[in-house]
């Protein structure tokens, strides 16, 4: 049983506030953003902060029900929020396709080389020429998180050793 | 011509499309999952609307928070109204958020309609 105070321990330690392994729904990320909204409010936090919070958690979580099935049709992925002192840190992973990275990468590139403005007139660019997808996105999710985080978008791609990656993704919010 | 009348989720918007009361109004939270899906039934209440308008049409939206595929569709909605003559649209805002002013000064400039920013 040693794992379950490791576990326990390393979530603190990492100020995680809510972590949830598993299937990804509609059903499911209401009610993720349902707790994270209750968290939020019994500890008196900034509306503006609330609401960036919860942007950002919707697009994420929207963006692995999407997505997540893709390599293994089980929509299993990790989305984890943290509260520290300075900040909120909303952290998804999910496997992907390996060729998929390469697109993602620098799709995350070209957000992060932007500033305030460029990031508006992209937003603006992809909102007049895009079509909804099939799987009903409208390729705007990453633009608009860091739009609403104000922070760069950090992210990693491991070899899950067959043949696909494990994409993680950080939004940092900060606090007033 | 019938009223579109949907009660607000905690994922979608209230809405009220009335030709006969002069209100047109969404309102609420929208995050869908299938946002084209959704606001289907609104597009196509705005084209046979746009056949026989009122005088003039003031549009509300009163929105909480929306996703970025509802977006997409909002636009869809605006460019649905830009055709029709007389039409304003009332952007609400909370007073606190700059985003949603934001966002409405967005819409403003893709499309050709005036817009109104209100706070509440």
């Amino acid at each position: 049983m040693q794992y379950i105070f490791d576990l326990h321990k390393t979530l603190l330690d990492h100020n995680l506030i809510l972590v949830y392994e598993g299937e990804f729904t509609q059903e499911i990320t209401k009610s993720i953003l349902a707790m994270a909204e209750r968290n939020m409010d019994s500890s008196g936090e900034e509306s503006t902060v609330k609401r960036k919070v919860f942007n950002v958690m919707v697009e994420c979580l929207q963006n692995i029900v999407k997505h997540a099935g893709d390599v293994q049709k089980k929509n299993a992925a990790i989305f984890i929020v943290g509260k520290l002192e300075n900040e909120y840190v909303i952290v998804s992973g999910n496997p992907i396709e390996t060729a998929e990275s390469e697109k993602l990468k620098d799709k995350l590139e070209q957000i992060n080389s932007l500033d305030k403005d460029g990031l508006k007139s992209l937003y603006k660019e992809i909102i007049k020429n895009t079509e909804i997808s099939d799987k009903g996105g409208a390729g705007l999710g990453f633009v608009d998180m860091a739009r609403k985080s104000g922070n760069p978008l950090a992210y990693d791609f491991i070899d899950t050793g067959d043949g696909a990656q494990f994409f993680c993704l950080k939004a940092s919010i900060s606090r007033l | 011509m019938e009223i579109l009348n949907l009660e607000g989720t905690e994922d979608t918007p209230k809405i009220i499309l009335d030709k006969g009361n002069g209100i047109y109004e969404i309102s609420g939270r929208s995050l869908p999952e299938d946002s084209a899906e959704f606001y289907q039934p609104v597009l196509d209440w705005i084209e046979e609307y746009a056949g026989g308008p009122n005088p003039s049409t003031e549009f509300v939206f009163k929105l909480e928070y929306f996703n970025t595929a509802s977006s997409k569709l909002i636009l869809d909605v605006l460019s649905a109204l830009e055709d029709i003559d007389g039409t304003t649209i009332m952007w609400y805002f909370h007073e606190d958020d700059e985003d949603m002013e934001e966002a409405g000064e967005e819409f403003s400039e893709l499309v050709e309609i005036p817009f109104e920013f209100k706070t509440y």
